[in-house]
């Protein structure tokens, strides 16, 4: 049997409420109700996930969730051992089993015929069989089950079914205003208020380019990523081009309008 | 040496007595050097020889006035003589003496042939040439042009002298300095070169070219320009405006004269329009910004004064006034726009002129626009340098209303008129008007900021030069498209509209008729295709043998062993991806020479393609894959039909069975323009692979066009952009002649079917074989 300490949030994560959200968790979690986190990458999903867990008090184990999971990777398996064979449990049993929150970070990632293994703990049964074992466990009572899903990223074969998504209680996420951006990322990383504003601004031309070859806008995610470089002591447009403009695209207009926006705006 | 022997009639060696001595001449002596009788050139030999005495070196005069008494010994009367000494000074200036030898070379080759009258023409236009191609060897270049062109369209009845002169020769040579403004000498020969390739057995259509007077020469001109054109940064300037200021209007490019010649007066600045922006056509790099900077410039200014300028009443304020009021507010424009993005300051600093501020002579001319530009640049320049005492106040007082916020429109028509009021002269009404360093160039013509209650009668600044296009009777408008020219080994721009029609229909009972005859074919097909079921991705577990270890099931197999049991032998799981992605587009032939009938059936070319794409769309539905089908004819360049069939949504039912039933052959077959169509058509789908088939008979050709080869090169011009675009090309052709032409266009891709009556078990073979 695990122990839970390793998956506990040792020091307070830093999460700037954009709107009521913590309010909204901390409501689903009293009735225990599953959660589903929605918004582009890096606009601070898992971020809310483990500030929620500290506030809450509660261990989290995380899983990241991917094409070749199977589903006993989530639940669990057989090991081999000398005398002969050993249960292990996967983390959704370890996080049911000692009441932990367990949260599926990209759970589109994953194929449909696994992600149905959590169907039975996001009903009011909140049981989870595990059939090879013979066994059924009952959940904890402090347990919850938080899914994580980035909406723009629509491919036919990757979507939640529709009896996944209708457990589900969900919260949506986006990228922050421009100023409480620019104040999360100089929190973050150090940077004088108005670097971080001038970032945001190069930010919020490309996030104004999507659909128009670029397929999704800059993120929070980067910004910090460029502060950080010019924390290092980069110059802010080398550190710009970096961290910002050269990931998200290989088209030569929109690099060499975003290249531009960079030099109008970080003078 | 030219000057002695060669002509009999006037020249000789000794000057017969003259009748009057021109002793009141200042240049007498080197008027005896002239050698020459005509009257006429007195009265105008003392300025020239002033001109040239101050400019040409003592070898110099004594050439020009060698090359001169030649020129008047031609035999064509006195102009020649008089035009070279009118411009020689100019053009040894501008381009040095050496450009002499050049010329004498030229004048002889037009001499020697009957295009003599246009050495005056050449003279004429030479000094503005010059002035721009500023070194012999330029000058050469263009002298060479001008011999090349005059050779290549002199007619000539036999194919040996030439006999008659060149049709567009003083034409090309009147539009030469208009024309080697706009292009370099590398481009202007290249345009001079495609013009006589085109037009060269029709002055009429020459003439035209070499004057502009067709969109198509200006169309191939403006390809050769140096500086930016604006299409070719289009796509970037319209992200900047939609990423940086939130707008997404289109560009629309308005047309300049070339730098040197504008007149300020009336030079045309950016403006917005209801339906986009209008900027210039073409902008060149300039010291301290690109052009793509400066066309940036000019968009944050316009997009600027859209957020932050509101219009103000108009009809009580005098030109004056408006002028000033206009220089305040793009002042705090561009102001606004640098506290946003103060990247931007090294561009509009180094755009900006920087007049001197005692340049303007306030007795002899009016010195407003100078003023104005002084003001103009101590608001944008904290280290303007200039003392005069009102402009700095003024400076001061507007940086101030800056440094509370935003300011206003309103508050700085109020600052303009009072500085209006205070630096009036009698002298701003004056006619002459200094223009040198008071040109902004990124700042638009402001017709937005004044609004008129009652009716005006000021003129518009400038006509709206998008031309409006006749609107078509029904139907869409064309698309145009470029077509390969090979001589040149570039594009013709806009050559071809190609017009998209839906095939009209015809009986689909036809087809399933012609299913029903052709039904041998159809049950070898099924076979085929039973063997090409399509499946999807999947996982096969329970494998005795495969490519990886089922971890899971090898551990219940190992547990059931360890406990006693018999293990399941089927450990391993593999992966299979045997899906098809693919998209078609069957592109087929319907030229008159599909109404041939094939011998040895009693069927057409058509019909026999039309059982065989019957076939291969039934085939192709039942695999699943993506399909269009289309056909193609041409009538000259201008109408080449593009009709559809089948589009790539549709099913394979009653309606496209109908329109193929309908298709009928007729004109010509200008393969290139078709390709393209259809290859823009067939990457647009989202699929893996995407196959274009073309379904012929008989190789490209076109009523307007002559020669063969020229159509043949434009569709292998076109195959390979389609594989540029990702898309694999096959063709079947039904010539048995088709060897001599198809690998040329599509090189090792192409299937020939020599019996026609074979196609329609034929064609749906080579499908498959190829998507395998």
């Amino acid at each position: 049997m695990a122990t839970l300490d390793e998956w506990r949030v040792a020091a307070e994560p830093y999460y700037a409420p954009q709107a009521d959200e913590v309010t909204l968790f901390e409501a689903a979690y009293a009735a225990r109700l599953p959660v589903m986190v929605k918004g582009p990458t890096g606009c601070g999903k898992s971020r809310f996930v483990e500030y929620m867990a500290y506030r809450l008090g509660r261990p989290l184990i995380t899983v990241a969730c991917n094409e070749d999971m199977t589903a006993a990777d989530l639940v669990g398996r057989f090991l081999l051992e000398p005398g002969g064979t050993r249960w292990q449990d996967g983390p959704l049993t370890v996080a049911a089993r000692l009441g932990a929150i367990c949260y599926l970070d990209e759970v589109v990632e994953a194929r449909q015929d696994t992600t149905v293994v959590i169907h039975p703990l996001t009903d009011h049964r909140r049981t989870l069989p595990l059939d090879k074992k013979g066994e059924l466990v009952r959940a904890h009572a402090d347990f919850q089950l938080v899914i994580s899903y980035n909406p723009g990223y629509q491919s036919l074969m990757k979507d939640l079914k529709t009896s996944t998504r209708q457990r589900f209680a969900a919260l949506d996420f986006d990228y922050p205003a421009a100023e409480l951006e620019a104040q999360i990322v100089a929190t973050e990383t150090g940077l004088p208020r108005e670097q971080a504003a001038a970032l945001v601004e190069v930010a919020a031309a490309a996030r104004r380019l999507k659909g128009h070859g670029l397929d999704e806008g800059i993120s929070t995610r980067l910004l910090v990523y460029a502060a950080l470089l010019i924390r290092q002591g980069i110059a802010p447009r080398a550190a710009a081009r970096m961290a910002m403009v050269r990931p998200i695209t290989d088209d030569a207009d929109i690099r060499e309008t975003l290249d531009h926006t960079i030099e109008a705006v970080l003078a | 040496m030219n000057s002695a022997g060669s002509f009999p009639a006037y020249g000789g060696h000794s000057a017969p007595p003259r009748a009057a001595e021109p002793a009141t001449l200042r240049h007498a002596h080197l008027r005896q050097r002239l050698d020459c009788r005509f009257a006429a050139v007195d009265d105008v030999f003392d300025d020239c020889m002033d001109e040239a005495v101050r400019v040409l070196s003592p070898a110099g005069l004594e050439a020009c006035l060698a090359h001169a008494s030649w020129l008047g010994k031609l035999g064509r009367g006195v102009d020649p003589l008089l035009s070279f000494l009118e411009i020689w000074p100019t053009v040894a200036h501008h381009a040095g003496e050496a450009a002499l030898a050049p010329l004498q070379v030229a004048t002889q080759a037009l001499q020697k042939s009957p295009n003599g009258p246009a050495i005056v023409a050449l003279h004429q236009s030479l000094g503005a040439v010059a002035r721009r191609l500023r070194s012999p060897e330029l000058l050469g270049g263009y002298l060479t042009l001008v011999v090349e062109l005059m050779q290549r369209t002199s007619i000539s009845i036999h194919g040996r002298h030439a006999t008659e002169p060149s049709p567009s020769l003083q034409t090309f040579l009147q539009q030469a300095p208009a024309l080697v403004s706009q292009v370099p000498l590398k481009g202007l020969r290249q345009w001079v070169m495609e013009g006589v390739r085109l037009h060269g057995s029709h002055p009429q259509r020459q003439i035209d070219f070499f004057k502009l007077a067709t969109p198509d020469s200006r169309a191939m001109l403006q390809r050769h320009r140096h500086g930016t054109l604006l299409v070719d940064v289009q796509r970037r300037l319209e992200l900047t405006l939609r990423g940086l200021w939130d707008e997404p209007t289109p560009l629309v490019p308005y047309p300049v004269r070339p730098a040197d010649e504008v007149d300020l007066a009336t030079v045309t600045m950016p403006y917005r329009q209801a339906d986009g922006l209008r900027l210039p056509e073409v902008l060149d790099d300039k010291p301290g910004a690109t052009a793509v900077q400066r066309y940036r410039a000019m968009l944050a200014h316009l997009a600027a004064h859209r957020r932050w300028s509101r219009p103000q009443v108009a009809d009580n304020l005098s030109p004056l006034q408006r002028l000033a009021v206009e220089c305040f507010e793009d002042a705090r424009i561009d102001h606004l726009v640098l506290r946003r993005f103060p990247g931007l300051a090294p561009v509009l600093l180094a755009l900006h002129p920087l007049p001197d501020e005692d340049a303007c002579d306030p007795v002899r001319e009016s010195c407003l626009r100078h003023r104005v530009a002084c003001l103009s640049r101590a608001l944008l320049d904290a280290q303007h340098g200039y003392c005069e005492g009102t402009l700095r106040e003024f400076a001061a007082r507007f940086h101030e209303l800056m440094q509370g916020g935003e300011s206003s429109t309103a508050a700085m028509l109020r600052l303009a008129l009072e500085w209006a009021t205070r630096t009036r002269r009698q002298s701003d009404q004056l006619a002459l008007v200094r223009f040198a360093d008071t040109h902004v160039d990124w700042r638009d013509d402001n017709r937005h900021l004044w609004t008129f209650i009652e009716a005006g009668d000021e003129e518009d600044t400038a006509p709206d030069p998008t031309q409006t296009r006749a609107p078509e009777e029904g139907g869409l408008p064309p698309r145009h498209y470029p077509e390969w020219d090979a001589a040149t080994r570039c594009h013709r721009p806009d050559w071809v509209s190609v017009y998209d029609t839906l095939q009209p229909a015809g009986q689909a009972a036809d087809i399933e008729a012609l299913l029903a005859r052709h039904a041998s074919e159809a049950r070898h097909l099924k076979r085929l295709l039973d063997l090409l079921k399509p499946q999807d991705r999947t996982r096969l577990r329970y494998q005795e043998q495969g490519t990886e270890l089922d971890l899971d099931v090898a551990l219940r197999a190992l547990t059931d062993w360890r406990a006693g049991a018999q293990p399941d032998p089927r450990i391993h799981m593999s992966t299979r991806t045997d899906g098809r992605d693919i998209a078609v587009l069957l592109l087929v032939d319907l030229s008159q020479s599909v109404n041939d009938a094939v011998p040895g059936t009693d069927e057409t070319v058509l019909t026999l393609s039309r059982a065989a794409v019957a076939l291969l769309a039934s085939a192709i539905s039942a695999l699943g894959d993506e399909l269009a089908i289309a056909g193609f004819h041409s009538n000259t360049r201008h109408e080449v039909r593009y009709l559809h069939i089948k589009g790539f949504a549709e099913a394979w039912d009653d309606a496209p069975k109908a329109r193929l039933a309908g298709a009928a052959g007729a004109y010509s077959t200008r393969m290139g323009a078709a390709l393209r169509h259809a290859s823009q058509l067939l990457s647009g789908r989202q699929a893996d692979k995407k196959l274009l088939l073309v379904l012929t008979d008989g190789q490209p050709a076109d009523v307007d066009v002559a020669d063969p080869e020229h159509l043949i090169a434009d569709a292998a011009q076109a195959v390979r952009e389609a594989d540029r675009l990702g898309l694999y090309t096959h063709c079947i052709s039904l010539d048995a002649k088709a060897d001599a032409y198809v690998d040329r266009i599509f090189g090792a891709r192409c299937t020939v079917v020599d019996r026609v009556a074979q196609l329609p078990r034929r064609l749906p073979e080579v499908f498959l074989a190829l998507t395998k």
